[in-house]
């Protein structure tokens, strides 16, 4: 799942829908829409990779995680033009092999843990998904989407069933913090794409791509 | 080693990849209304609060599930200050164990 998933937090809650005997299809919608937020990471990259060939993007997509994007995007803006070798290093050298050697510890290592809730392990999950979801809140209009979601799952689980809790708030708290005034981001591409390898300044994204790299921490 | 959920893995590939190629590969991504990206955008936190309060708050159940009190409370909310303090993940993630192990090695939990 590490290699072919590659997504840090998709992968910590379908252990949590996993173990609570969720159906796969429930697993999969929950997956798409935690995925979502890829696709303005993938939109704001798309400037500054529109160059290089078709192939070499779709293979640069599939490592696309919070981590890269953010340490990516970041280093673009500073040499004010794209670098695909950073990119690679980013995505592989600090994202997919460490986070796949970890991944290898942990199955040789769990044997050796015969009861995980005595060492406290069991919180790791609640606590990795609020901490996440830290690393995701860079405005009210997250704050109180994220507000909404734990009222409507803990109403959702405690009155209606436990198993559609986390696709209610993940559903109905996005629509809370829509609700709140003030202006949408106009648009997530830039007016002037700097094209490869030219030393063109790059505008600022916006607030949605720009404040994803917020989710350094999150894995 | 158990293989069973490579089936969920591999539906899970194709519920993500979508979402992180189809803007870099088809550059039609920005005709969708501001106010459907902003949704998208906020998706993400809200699964994750969801996802981290029910755990936090509700026993697992078949149907409605019950009101939880424990030390996890706490745990999860030193996490959460800790990531906020030090914007670190891991920081938190280890004292949340700690502070639950301890408690439950001193009968408190």
């Amino acid at each position: 799942m590490s290699v072919i998933v590659f997504a840090g937090a998709a992968q910590f809650a379908a252990v949590g829908f996993v173990s609570a005997g969720m159906p796969w299809p429930a697993i999969v919608l929950l997956t798409a829409l935690l995925n979502a937020r890829h696709l303005l990471y993938s939109a704001a990259l798309r400037p500054w990779l529109s160059e290089i060939s078709t192939v070499k993007r779709a293979l640069m997509a599939h490592l696309l995680t919070d981590e890269s994007f953010a340490l990516t995007i970041a280093h673009f803006r500073r040499l004010a033009r794209a670098d695909v070798r950073g990119y690679w290093l980013a995505a592989i050298g600090s994202t997919f092999i460490p986070w796949n050697a970890a991944t290898i510890i942990g199955i040789l290592g769990a044997s050796a843990i015969p009861d995980p809730s005595r060492l406290g392990l069991d919180v790791v999950f609640p606590a990795a998904m609020a901490g996440l979801t830290i690393g995701l809140i860079s405005g009210r209009r997250e704050l109180v989407a994220a507000g909404a979601a734990v009222v409507v799952a803990i109403a959702t689980g405690l009155l209606v069933d436990t198993r559609i809790a986390v696709l209610a708030g993940g559903l109905i708290g996005p629509l809370a913090g829509l609700a709140l005034p003030g202006p949408l981001p106009a648009n997530i591409q830039p007016d002037n794409p700097a094209p490869m390898g030219r030393g063109t300044a790059h505008p600022d994204l916006g607030s949605s791509a720009g404040s994803s790299g917020a989710g350094e921490a999150s894995r | 080693m158990k293989t069973d959920l490579v089936g969920l893995a591999f539906l899970m590939f194709l519920a993500t990849y979508p979402s992180r190629a189809i803007p870099l590969l088809s550059g039609q991504f920005e005709r969708l209304s501001p106010r459907l990206l902003e949704y998208l955008r906020l998706v993400g936190p809200a699964v994750l609060a969801a996802l981290a309060a029910k755990s936090t708050f509700v026993t697992d159940a078949q149907g409605p599930g019950a009101f939880h009190v424990g030390i996890e409370w706490l745990a999860v909310l030193a996490c959460l200050l800790l990531v906020l303090w030090r914007r670190n993940l891991f920081v938190g993630l280890f004292a949340a164990v700690v502070l639950v192990a301890a408690a439950r090695s001193a009968g408190l939990a």
